[in-house]
This record gives structure tokens, C-alpha cells and sequence, in this order.
């Protein structure tokens, strides 16, 4: 049952108006063939969920430039200047959230839970709105799982069964995206068969995969 | 001495044989330059490793290898990858024993303003709200004044919080300052710097140290 399909099959599957998840650090880890997919196809009022939005003269960061999206949830978006331009101007929305909160929403969606206290923020504009609790005589506030409609991660290997393998610290937030999505594709320098990777290796497990993209 | 150097020369004699650090982007990134002999301390890498290396020579880089700047690096033997929740569950666990900061102001209890200035700059916290609260010590390489010559340590900050009451040693180009349930004790001053001077230069109330020492 293998995963893979074409570059011309996944017109369609990403629409206008959509949660997309991004996975990358700054332009390492960032599955640049599928942002190519979101600008060629002319994918518009994304709500992007990603660490950062890029370099304004990089790949990612060129969603912004675009004016592909309109509302960013981050944790920072300092590197990108047209992001800020476009929130100062008012024509896009931005939530920025704390990484690691970030990363633990995320990865909570995928896990089913409804949330986790945690220390970030408190005292800070970050709390404001939230749940509050002490816990063992430490303050928490309460975070909300958070997941989307897509999530485009990038690999460094794929077997056809959609399990992955990433290199170095171009991991970052892509495994924790890879479960928190109702549709998730995948980009990857090497398609290989159906058990020529080493289950002992594998990083995420293939039944979280929906398509692993064949560029050639 | 430039003020950069003097300021993360001394934080580097912060640290304990093997300690856990990270340091943030910017001024902070330099201590690692200094670190004594003898004391070898393993650095985390937000994005996603332990065992953080220097920058690769030119020709060298690898583009799935970078810090949390995005700038290319390396990492050394020993060192390991894990993803974002993981990199976290270290930092927010109470796991790395120090992370080294800079600050836009800093104040006698320990609150952190170092992320935004409203209706000016907002690049985002990034990773600093959670390694302020996780680390076991914070340490803020900052210099003494603004670039307008205002005091950046002050009885109480204006700016949005980083994080609450966390900041445990301030280290600028005059002082060191270290944040007790007293208040802010001046511990060290610079060579060749009067206390009156820096008590001048420092908004906060300082508690000067009876055992002060020049560093």
C-alpha cells in the first residue's frame, strides 16, 4: 500500500481558507517543494502555523511576501520584516506563542490531550485570558492542543509506507506536525521500498503519513 | 577590551565542569569563546540538539545543521537531535543548568523584559519566555546603559514581561548584580569603575556587597 504520488496528483488536496502547518526553523527543516506547491497552485487565506515565517528573501518566508496568509500563528517572526509590515498595517493577524508552548500545543493535538498547565508566561501578556492554577505551590496556566487542517513536513528519508527519517536539526517541529493534522504530506530527498529502512530507526511512524510526494 | 567581550568573558566563569547551558542569540552566543580551561560545558540548541559546535568553516556547512539563529554550525562528538516538544521538555524540565539572555531592561526582582517594545519592535519571544522559567539559573549579558544612555536596570520594568522574578545574575561592562530576596546586591565592579559610578548608572537600589570585588 504505498503512499506515494505525483507532483500533478496533489492539485486539489490544499485549499483556499485552510489551517496549514509548515515544519522548519528558520528555513532549515522546511519542506521547500511543497511551499512551491502552495504558490503555484495559488493557495490564498492561509492560517499559517510554523516556529517562525522565514527570511523575506528565502522560500518560506516568501508565503508572506506573497500575501498567501492572513493570520500567523508563530513564535517569532523578527527575521521576516514583511511579516511585521503586514500586522502593523493590519492585513494580516499574528498570535505569537512562547516555542516550547508552541511545540507542546502542537504535539498535544496529535497526542489527544486536552491541554497541559504550564509555567511559560506566567506574569506575562501571555496569560491573559487563561486558566490559571497552583500546582504543588507553582503557578500554571492553561494551553490548548492545537492542530490543523494540513501539515507539510519535511523529511530526509521516506520509505513507500510513509515512514521518515530526519537528519541533524532539520527534525525540529516536523514530527510533532506529522500527528497533529487531518491531511499530512511530506516532502523527502529519498523514496525508498517498503522495508529498506530499520523499523529501530524510524522517527515517524508511516501511519501518520498520507502522501509522500514523488517530485521527479 | 570591547564592552562585548569584557561582559561574556566574565559570565563564562559562571559555569561548573559539565553544566547544560544556552545561550541566546546575539552578545550571549559569545561566551562560549571564553569558557576557562579545564571546564568543558555541553550547549543546548533550542531548534533541536545538545552538543553544540563552532561555525563550520566557509565550504563547510551543512544546511540541516544550524542554531537557533539559523546561522550554519556544527555539533561535536557525544552530542544528540530531538525534536521541538523534546528540546523543550529539557529547557522547561528543570534539565539545563543555565541559559544566558540579553535584556532591554531588567529589574531588582528579577523580571525580564527582552521581547517587544510596543508599537516599535515585535519579532516575538521565540524560545526566551520558556528557557527564562526553565533554566535553573538565568544569567543576562546586557550592557549597563541604552544606547541613550538610560539605565537598563531599573526598580521595576516598563516593557512587557519576558518572564516574572526568574533572572538570577545581571552581568554588564560595570557590575555584576545578583538578584536575592534582600534585592539587588552589587557584588563585582569593573576595573578602574567607582561604585558612585554605577550606582549612578543603575536605577534599581543596589545592595552593595561588604565583600566587593573587582573583575
Amino acid at each position: 500500500m504505498s503512499k506515494v504520488i505525483k507532483r500533478k496528483d496533489l492539485k486539489g488536496k490544499i485549499k483556499d481558507n485552510q489551517s496549514i502547518m509548515v515544519g522548519g526553523f528558520l528555513e532549515c527543516g522546511t519542506p521547500e517543494r511543497l511551499i512551491d506547491v502552495l504558490l503555484e497552485d495559488s493557495i490564498r487565506d492561509i492560517t499559517l502555523i510554523a516556529n517562525d515565517t522565514g527570511f523575506t528573501d528565502k522560500k518560506f518566508g516568501s508565503l508572506i511576501v506573497q500575501k498567501r496568509v492572513k493570520k500567523v500563528i508563530a513564535s517569532h517572526i523578527g527575521t521576516n520584516r514583511e511579516t511585521g509590515r503586514q500586522m502593523n498595517e493590519g492585513e494580516i493577524e499574528v498570535e505569537l506563542v512562547p516555542q516550547g508552548t508552541l511545540a507542546e500545543r502542537i504535539r498535544s493535538y496529535g497526542a489527544g490531550l486536552g491541554g497541559f498547565y504550564t509555567p511559560t508566561g506566567v506574569g506575562t501578556v501571555v496569560e491573559e485570558g487563561k486558566e490559571k492554577k497552583v500546582i504543588n505551590g507553582r503557578e500554571y496556566i492553561l494551553e490548548k492542543p492545537l492542530g490543523a487542517d494540513v501539515a507539510l513536513i519535511k523529511a530526509w528519508k521516506a520509505d513507500e509506507a510513509g515512514n521518515l527519517i530526519y537528519r541533524y536539526s532539520a527534525r525540529n517541529f516536523n514530527p510533532l506536525m506529522a500527528m497533529a493534522a487531518d491531511l499530512v504530506i511530506v516532502e523527502t530527498e529519498e523514496i525508498v521500498p517498503i522495508g529498506s529502512l530499520d523499523p529501530n530507526e524510524i522517527m515517524t511512524p508511516g501511519i501518520f503519513v498520507d502522501y509522500i510526494v514523488d517530485f521527479s | 577590551m570591547d564592552i562585548r567581550e569584557k561582559i561574556t568573558r566574565r559570565i563564562a566563569q559562571e559555569f561548573k565542569d559539565g553544566d547544560l547551558v544556552n545561550l541566546g542569540i546575539g552578545m550571549p552566543t559569545m561566551v562560549a569563546n571564553y569558557i576557562p580551561e579545564g571546564v568543558q560545558i555541553i550547549l543546548q540548541s533550542e531548534n533541536g540538539f545538545v552538543g553544540l559546535g563552532p561555525t563550520p568553516p566557509e565550504g563547510k556547512e551543512d544546511k540541516d545543521l544550524t542554531n537557533a539563529g539559523g546561522q550554519p554550525v556544527t555539533i561535536k562528538p557525544g552530542g544528540a537531535f530531538f525534536d521541538s516538544a523534546t528540546s523543550f521538555a529539557i529547557i522547561r524540565g528543570g534539565h539545563l543548568d543555565a541559559t544566558v539572555l540579553g535584556a532591554l531592561q531588567v529589574d531588582q526582582k528579577g523580571n525580564l523584559a527582552n521581547w517587544m517594545i510596543p508599537g516599535k519592535l515585535v519579532p516575538g519571544m521565540g524560545g526566551a519566555m520558556d528557557l527564562t522559567v526553565g533554566a535553573r539559573r538565568v544569567i543576562v549579558a546586557t550592557t549597563h546603559l541604552t544606547k541613550k544612555g538610560e539605565p537598563k536596570i531599573l526598580k521595576e520594568c516598563t516593557l512587557p514581561l519576558t518572564a516574572k522574578e526568574q533572572v538570577n545574575l545581571i552581568v554588564t561592562e560595570l557590575a555584576v548584580m545578583e538578584v536575592t530576596r534582600e534585592g539587588l546586591v552589587l557584588k563585582e565592579i569593573a576595573e578602574g569603575v567607582e561604585v558612585d559610578e554605577v550606582i549612578e548608572k543603575t536605577d534599581a537600589d543596589l545592595i552593595v556587597s561588604e565583600e566587593l570585588k573587582t573583575f
